[in-house]
């Protein structure tokens, strides 16, 4: 599997990722800076960093889907590339148009970081094909902006077409208000675009991705699509 | 040249923390009369153009393509000599 990794000025979780995809593929990604228009042919997977681009100046995310990389994202996402955005990377495919919704501050207006429980909503799919359906997964957040908003219509059709990958929930798998950091409409933690090929979460994979950091549950993420792609 | 104005409020139903919290603090003031406070923002823009439907018009593109998120603002443009 060849992977891409875009980095903004701001992005702050590039190199974690770099480590995770060097680790779990046998080979180094290719960076790639946001004002670049290339990604080369023969990329499977490009990944949004985590971080705070721009400052998170307008909205989180707004400035940085404006860049040059982003056009190149768009035409890679139309040929069915693979792409995941995590944390501030999600907020820039949501601003891009490219995964519906909006994130928005905390419903407590603090920063959280910790590790939270998730519900594998949707295990049909390139990301999350190595999970069980409604598996228990334990992954960190950190972030200030991840309260997951969309509209009603939109929701719908989220759920009718099963494109809401992670939920919020509590240890034993239920979602309510108490499992719910950040105020998410419906606890939604990740979302799928209509054909599945692109992810976007607010937990962060990479960081949990090393016996070191504590645990290698996010590691499931890569592995899944390294099967997918070699 | 002329100056635009663009105010962007959040849409009903879109939760405003920030305004929850601005109103709490007030409250603790002895402002015991508020009902609800939306927190929104303006932007001021000059422009190189003296044609106030055109200024508008551009204004406007640049609301659609950036400034503002229409899933959860509304916006406004006022446009002063």
């Amino acid at each position: 599997m060849k992977s891409a990794v875009i980095v903004f000025p701001g992005s702050n979780c590039d190199r974690d990722i770099a480590v995770t995809l060097s680790k779990v593929t046998g080979k180094k990604p290719l960076m790639i800076w946001h004002n670049e228009n290339v990604i080369p042919k023969g990329i499977d997977l490009i990944v949004l960093p985590g971080g705070f681009t721009y400052g998170d100046y307008l909205r989180s995310g707004a400035i940085a889907s404006t860049s040059k990389i982003i056009s190149e994202v768009k035409n890679k996402a139309n040929k069915g590339v693979a792409i995941l955005g995590v944390c501030n990377g999600f907020q820039i495919l949501t601003e891009s148009g490219l995964l519906s919704g909006i994130l928005l501050p905390n419903k407590n207006l603090k920063f959280i970081c910790k590790d939270v429980h998730l519900r594998v909503e949707e295990n049909n799919s390139v990301f999350t094909k190595l999970f069980k359906l409604n598996e228990i997964i334990t992954i960190p957040i950190a972030h200030h902006d991840g309260n997951y908003f969309v509209t009603e219509e939109e929701l719908n059709i989220l759920k009718d077409k099963n494109l809401i990958a992670l939920r919020y929930c509590n240890p034993s798998g239920e979602v309510n208000i108490d499992s719910n950091p950040n105020g998410s409409i419906e606890n939604i933690a990740g979302v799928f675009s209509s054909n599945k090929r692109v992810l976007g979460m607010m937990p962060h994979p990479e960081r949990l991705a090393d016996i070191k950091l504590g645990g290698i549950e996010g590691l499931k993420f890569f592995e899944g699509l390294l099967e997918g792609f070699s | 040249m002329v100056k635009a104005i663009v105010y962007i409020s959040l849409k009903n139903g879109v939760l405003d923390p920030e305004g929850k919290a601005i109103q709490n603090a007030l409250t603790n003031f002895g402002f015991q009369e508020i009902n609800e406070i939306r927190k929104g923002k303006f932007i001021e823009i000059e422009l190189n153009e003296n044609n106030k439907l055109k200024a508008k018009d551009k204004v406007d593109k640049m609301c659609r393509k950036l400034l503002v998120n229409t899933v959860i603002e509304n916006y406004n443009i006022e446009i002063i000599d």
